[in-house]
């Protein structure tokens, strides 16, 4: 079988620094993957490079076995052709990004709305299917309220609204719930846990672990640039063969 | 003569709004082409609006009228504007424009810049093009932040208009001097600041309005 994502060797340098080296891996449509790690070692860079806010410098990405990145392939590729492959990811973000003159409906249309046929019938269909997913949220009541008259919780549930809005292969989060204080993180790892449920194929970065050990059929460690060690949760969380890994879940059984 | 003289006023102030607004109407979209330019990624255009925007940054107003009316037919031997009240006008409008122009390329800079990156990445996550990004996305979110230091800009225009007078532009101040000569009275170059504080006066009502409409969002 054909894995939904595969990544082969990817490497990322800022200047000097390495900030990924030669990762690899490979996901199965409907898996959850969380990846864990502490700050600076390369998560959220990766998620950047899936989703092509940053251009890896070496490796490939493939997705159901096309590939969309091949540093070895031919040159650079256009603004449309990077565009295009975007669509294959979502990406939920640490701070949201929702666009705060838009309403939670209008934030969750705006992308479908532009690359449709501009009829009213796609309108409406995308009208009914933003409805459906902030519903989904738990919204129903806050479609029509602007970012800044939302909890953090909530805004960042619309934006998981807005990033499903496009049928993404692979979601990402980026720490989805790092800018959230603890009463609110629960109800958005709900709406994560919900889909997980429902086999939506994911990648979560985040900083809960037993919520990534509740939630992920796989987990990933990295540290300085390379996946240290992955595998189930148990076998990572509970019984990790590496001593980097050790030291990592350590700090947060003290806490 | 208190009638006499506001009737002459009037039409005075007629020519500084006409001038007041096409300077709007052409400098506010120039603007934003010479504040995109001047952020862009060729270094040569970036150069060249840089410099631009130095020089008439640089140096005063008066003397950028002087040089766009004058300078043709100094330099180049051929006077474009003509000698006609149209052509002086033309040429007026010419230096304000470009002077704004740069002005507001400057505020609107500040105000893309002022907008958080993240706005731009959850763009291009959505499949957004660029001008998409730009157009639905950061423009409302700059022009509401822009619309103070704008305000204060678009009025310092109202008052601008006056320096026309130097190549020989007919306009408010024109008005009220010319009863000096005609009249011996000084009163009338005194009452056209009314005008100017009355139309000051609207134009800061009109941007309160704007603020309070784009005060639904933040």
């Amino acid at each position: 079988m054909i894995p939904i994502l595969e990544v082969k060797n990817l490497q990322k340098s800022f200047g000097e620094t390495a900030v990924l080296k030669d990762i690899n891996f490979s996901m199965e449509e409907g898996e959850a993957v969380s990846v864990i790690g502490s700050s600076g070692s390369g998560k959220t860079t990766l998620l950047r490079c899936l989703n092509f806010l940053e251009t890896p410098d070496g490796g490939s990405i493939s997705v159901n076995g096309n590939a969309l990145f091949d540093a070895k392939g031919p040159g650079a590729k256009s603004e449309a052709e990077i565009r295009k492959n975007r669509l294959h990811f979502g990406l939920v973000f640490q701070n949201f990004n929702l666009f705060p003159q838009y309403t939670a409906l209008e934030n969750v249309c705006l992308a479908p709305k532009l690359a449709s046929d501009g009829s009213a019938e796609a309108a409406a269909a995308i009208r009914k299917q933003a409805e459906e997913l902030l519903d989904q949220m738990g919204l129903s009541d806050r479609m029509g309220n602007y970012p800044h008259q939302l909890s953090g919780g909530q805004q960042q549930r619309v934006a998981i609204a807005r990033a499903l809005a496009l049928h993404p292969d692979i979601l990402c989060f980026d720490e989805p719930t790092s800018a959230l204080d603890p009463e609110l993180t629960g109800e958005v790892l709900k709406v994560i846990r919900g889909l997980a449920e429902q086999k939506m194929t994911m990648i979560i970065v985040t900083h809960e672990m037993a919520f990534a050990h509740d939630v992920s059929d796989r987990v990933i460690f990295m540290d300085g640039g390379v996946i240290v060690e992955q595998g189930s949760p148990a076998d990572v969380m509970e019984h990790p063969k590496e001593e980097r890994t050790r030291q990592f879940l350590a700090n947060y059984s003290k806490a | 003569m208190f009638q006499d003289v506001t009737i002459a006023l009037l039409s005075g102030f007629w020519e500084t709004i006409k001038l007041f607004l096409l300077t709007l109407v052409f400098s506010l979209p120039l603007g934003l082409l010479i504040s995109l330019g001047a952020m862009s990624r060729l270094k040569v255009l970036k150069a060249i609006l840089k410099f631009i925007i130095w020089v008439i940054r640089g140096t005063p107003l008066m003397l950028q009228l002087l040089v766009i009316y004058f300078g043709p037919g100094l330099i180049l031997g051929n006077n474009w504007w003509g000698s006609g009240d149209t052509g002086r006008f033309v040429a007026a409008l010419v230096a304000f424009v470009i002077n704004y122009a740069c002005y507001f390329a400057e505020i609107y800079r500040g105000g893309i810049q002022s907008i958080p990156v993240g706005q731009y990445e959850a763009g291009a996550v959505l499949g957004l093009t660029k001008s998409q990004t730009f157009f639905k996305v950061i423009l409302l979110q700059m022009i509401k932040r822009i619309v103070p230091p704008m305000a204060n800009e678009i009025i310092t225009l109202v008052k601008d208009t006056s320096l026309a007078r130097i190549i020989s532009v007919y306009e408010l101040i024109w008005a009220g001097q010319s009863f000096i000569k005609s009249a011996g009275i000084i009163w009338p170059l005194f009452y056209t600041g009314v005008f100017y504080l009355l139309f000051s006066a609207l134009l800061t009502f009109l941007f309160d309005l704007l603020e309070k409409k784009l005060d639904y969002f933040h």
